[in-house]
């Protein structure tokens, strides 16, 4: 890594941006370019890797290297990448179908093995480039074209679901929010190991306004947990609910009700994920009091390090051999 | 069983013979002692010659309870000599193998040459101030090995050495072990002095330093020689399978030259994994076996269309679905010529006997690297558990497989260009992550020619598939023409792939011996196949293929060259004995 520094114009490639006018990504792909000209990583070192999805052609726009995949399998093709090559900075863009439903499986052993890898989760509760399917971050009784009657699956959380596989960086943030974005995207490029970011982001073609309970203006005053390392968790227009922990659980009064040691401070570097899991489950989607920022945050040793070390450490002896492996099992000589 | 087989494997080899392994075990891990699942046998062949087969019909057998006897017995040869553990025909023991009488004493046995042993007398004996309780009875084996020890006349000093470096932690096993194997030696001594033994000298190969390597072995090695030989880190991405995970296994222990292995989630994580590495520079390899290849089709497929090099090995076993997971087949031609969505051929290169492995993998990876493309490397359950010698190369010999990374742009104003393709390869250029100026982005969708960037233009999308296609054709002259051995102006030419090799080359000679006409040819490259086939097999007024599928090969040879061929076709979970393939070919030349 060096110091350098890019205008945001260095990131962008010459290829025209084709979303939806109005979509979402518009909003996440300026923070992302604007985050990375100043990250201090030479755009020779970045890598962006996709799966399939609308979020999925990021890449493309993106003056760096990058690898436009197949679908849900974008973390397990970074986690090769990066486990071959600690030296890049590797970043995966996916949604909510391509990680939570075709690569579901992937998501999770990448974030259990802390790849050192950093996942943009584009969550648009919704299918948006097979036109209008629902997705795994649905909610019950959404009717798509796909579910006429109403959805009768129950969605994932997706941070909830990145807890429980003890992802050891976890956040959430907002498309609208570009500050917020650009702050995670912040606490995370100095994050070694698996970074999951959930960025609710709309698609106004298909699923629109699905997170006007945190971006009307209204709404957002009201709605938004903004979590904070070290500050009790407070929120509303003048602080008025809180979260405490009571019965091993998160959950939300009115801040007068309690008394101010009840509240719960937030803390993303415990290690045992359990009270972060508990915060999350304070919303299961965003349609009221629904927690954004850091979950957790903690150090592990990461994945493409750990094998890099075995490396070394067998190497301490000395680089192998060829012509010793090919006598190490008992040789006979025919003269 | 296998552990006795392996030994007498290596000390055949240590004395110098040519050999040939076949192992064959149950699926289950401990399938039920004694019953006829539950058998595990281990075929060896051994000569003063070069041989090129586990063999047709032993020689000699041993059986180490009823039902090894009764799943075997058919196999040997009549007068062929049988070693029989004569204390586990007991009345469980024959009941478990669904024996109503003993063989042993019924006559039914008569034709053959046997030899009763109390095996676990003599163990009980040999190991009774070593081990005790159930551990006794372990030693049987080593009893056994003993007892062959005497009648080849093979030294028991490298299964000492074995055995002591083995059971290092375990001293009285080593003890118990060893004192076992000397019983049994010594059983031949002094019970068994008067018989005729086997002398089998030591084989004239070719000068060299040899060693005994299993095809799964060999293959690792040979991945690990292809990195040296490319000058590039290995990646290996797998998921567990029989018959594959050996090389994982192999692979795994090799960090000091560098292997990166990565077991994965599944089978798409262990090809995506290994895509990724080679996006970032390194061979990458992933393996497995035919159900797992098929969960990986649609990445390589990716790997096709970015044109991105990728070894594909396939462990081939019989199928389909789990089938049976220990035998040996080779029907995954067909799915590995065109086992994948849309226009997409790629390179697919066979192994054919444990010595051959680890050159063909090199040769694998070299038009991986060398075409930007994934190659499917052949390999099957014969292979890949059976052994051989091989004669080490010096690494200093080994072919430059190396090929440059991109690392200055190749268009006008500084661009890179990633689909600008070689003159004469129509390869394209590989500029790997961290490569300053040649930031570029490639996928799955289509890309337009030269640039690489999106493109649904339809006359481009002609050209690029004709361009993939082109570039894999033309690799037929960049590989050996076929050679035909044999009686070169025969009526009939026989034909083989993979690990049938042996058994029909060793069929033809047999038969040239005697006086017959007979020509052969074997292939190594099943796509694209040699640029000279459609020239030799027309050459020849009859053509036959015996292949351990229901005639892929056959399939491919009639819908290139429009010749007709005669099959010899089976799956029964065996590998090809010489006699079915003699038979066959009589029954065409003498009609």
């Amino acid at each position: 890594m060096s110091n350098v520094t890019y205008k945001r114009t260095d990131l962008q490639s010459d290829q025209e941006v084709r979303w939806c006018p109005g979509c979402g990504d518009y909003t996440i792909l300026a923070s992302v370019q604007t985050f990375m000209a100043q990250m201090g990583v030479r755009r020779e070192n970045i890598v962006v890797v996709s799966g399939i999805g609308c979020a999925a052609r990021l890449p493309y726009y993106m003056k760096t290297y990058g690898f436009h995949t197949i679908h849900g399998r974008a973390p397990a093709i970074a986690t090769g990448l990066a486990a071959s090559r600690p030296d890049l900075s590797v970043w995966v863009v996916t949604g909510d179908g391509d990680a939570l439903s075709i690569g579901g499986n992937h998501l999770i052993h990448a974030l259990r093995r802390n790849a050192n890898i950093k996942i943009l989760l584009f969550n648009n509760q919704i299918y948006g480039l097979t036109k209008g399917q629902y997705s795994p971050t649905s909610e019950v009784g959404k009717r798509t074209k796909s579910t006429p009657f109403g959805s009768i699956d129950y969605p994932f959380n997706p941070v909830s679901l990145a807890l429980g596989a003890e992802a050891t960086f976890v956040a959430r943030t907002i498309d609208m929010d570009r500050n917020h974005t650009q702050q995670i995207l912040a606490e995370a490029v100095n994050h070694r190991g698996s970074v999951f970011i959930e960025i609710y982001q709309n698609c106004n073609v298909f699923n629109d306004k699905a997170f006007i309970q945190l971006t009307g203006k209204t709404e957002r005053v009201t709605n938004r947990i903004n979590l904070q390392d070290g500050k009790p968790v407070v929120f509303g227009r003048s602080g008025e609910n809180c979260v405490v922990m009571e019965d091993g659980e998160a959950r939300i009064k009115p801040t007068a009700s309690v008394s101010k040691d009840q509240i719960l401070v937030h803390d993303p570097t415990r290690d045992n994920p359990s009270v972060a899991f508990s915060i999350s489950r304070l919303a299961h989607g965003p349609f009221g009091p629904t927690p954004l920022g850091v979950f957790r945050k903690v150090r592990r040793p990461t994945y493409g390090a750990e094998m890099q070390l075995q490396i070394v450490e067998s190497q301490d002896r000395g680089p192998g051999d060829l012509d010793a492996l090919f006598s190490s099992i008992g040789t006979w000589t025919v003269t | 069983m296998q552990l006795a087989g392996n030994r007498f494997a290596d000390t055949s080899a240590a004395f110098g013979n040519d050999l040939y392994t076949l192992p064959s075990f149950p699926a289950e891990i401990r399938a039920p002692a004694g019953t006829l699942p539950g058998v595990s046998s281990f075929q060896i062949q051994i000569a003063d010659w070069d041989i090129s087969t586990s063999g047709d019909r032993p020689d000699c057998m041993v059986a180490m309870n009823p039902a090894a006897l009764k799943s075997n017995i058919a196999d040997l040869r009549q007068g062929g000599t049988l070693i029989v553990n004569n204390e586990a025909f007991d009345e469980r023991g024959l009941a478990k193998a669904g024996y109503e009488d003993n063989p042993l004493i019924d006559g039914s046995l008569n034709q053959y040459d046997m030899i009763q042993i109390p095996m676990n007398t003599l163990t009980k004996e040999a190991v009774a101030d070593k081990v005790s309780g159930r551990s006794v009875l372990r030693s049987r084996n080593f009893v056994a090995l003993g007892f062959l020890a005497w009648l080849f006349q093979r030294p028991l000093e490298p299964i000492k050495t074995w055995t002591n470096t083995k059971f290092a932690r375990i001293p009285n096993v080593a003890e118990a072990n060893l004192a076992a194997l000397k019983a049994g030696y010594n059983f031949g001594v002094t019970t068994e002095a008067s018989r005729t033994i086997f002398k089998v000298n030591p084989a004239t190969l070719p000068v060299g330093t040899y060693t005994n390597l299993t095809g799964n072995t060999a293959l690792a090695w040979g991945l690990i020689a292809a990195s040296y030989c490319a000058k590039l880190p290995l990646f290996y991405g797998s998921y567990p399978i029989t018959p594959a995970s050996d090389i994982l296994h192999e692979l795994a222990r090799h960090k000091r030259l560098g292997v990166r292995t990565f077991q994965a989630e599944d089978e798409i994580a262990a090809v995506g994994a290994a895509i990724g590495a080679s996006f970032g520079g390194s061979l990458a390899v992933t393996g497995s076996s035919g159900p797992g290849i098929a969960l990986k089709s649609e990445a390589i497929s990716l790997a096709l269309t970015a044109e991105l090099p990728l070894l594909v090995v396939n462990v081939q076993r019989a199928g389909p679905s789990t089938g049976m997971p220990t035998k040996p087949e080779q029907t995954d031609l067909l799915f590995s010529l065109f086992g994948r969505h849309g226009e997409s051929p790629m390179p697919v290169i066979a192994c054919s006997t444990p010595s051959d492995v680890v050159e063909t993998t090199i040769e694998a990876a070299r038009i991986a690297l060398k075409y930007m493309t994934p190659v499917i490397l052949l390999s099957d359950n014969h292979i890949a558990n059976g052994s051989e010698p091989w004669s080490i190369p010096d690494a200093g010999s080994l072919p430059d497989i190396s090929v440059p990374f991109a690392s200055a742009p190749n268009g006008a104003n500084g661009q890179y260009l990633p689909y600008l393709r070689d003159f004469n390869t129509f390869s394209r250029p590989w500029a790997i992550p961290g490569t300053k100026g040649l930031e570029h982005r490639i996928g799955g969708l289509e890309k337009e020619n030269i640039s690489g960037n999106i493109s649904y233009n339809p006359e481009n999308h002609q050209l690029m598939t004709d361009s993939r296609a082109w570039k894999v054709a033309n690799i037929a002259n960049d590989v050996p023409a076929v050679e035909v051995s044999g009686e070169l102006d025969a009526d009939l030419l026989v034909l083989s792939w993979g690990s049938s090799k042996g058994t029909v080359g060793a069929a033809c000679r047999n038969l040239n011996r005697e006086g017959y006409k007979i020509a052969y040819a074997h292939l190594r490259y099943l796509n694209p196949l040699p640029a000279n086939l459609g020239e030799v097999v027309h050459s020849y007024e009859k053509l036959m293929i015996p292949e351990l599928n229901m005639g892929q090969l056959r399939y491919i040879i009639r819908a290139n060259y429009l010749k007709d061929a005669v099959g010899l076709n089976k799956v029964a979970g065996t590998p090809f004995y010489i006699g079915e393939i003699r038979d066959k070919i009589l029954e065409i030349v003498e009609p």
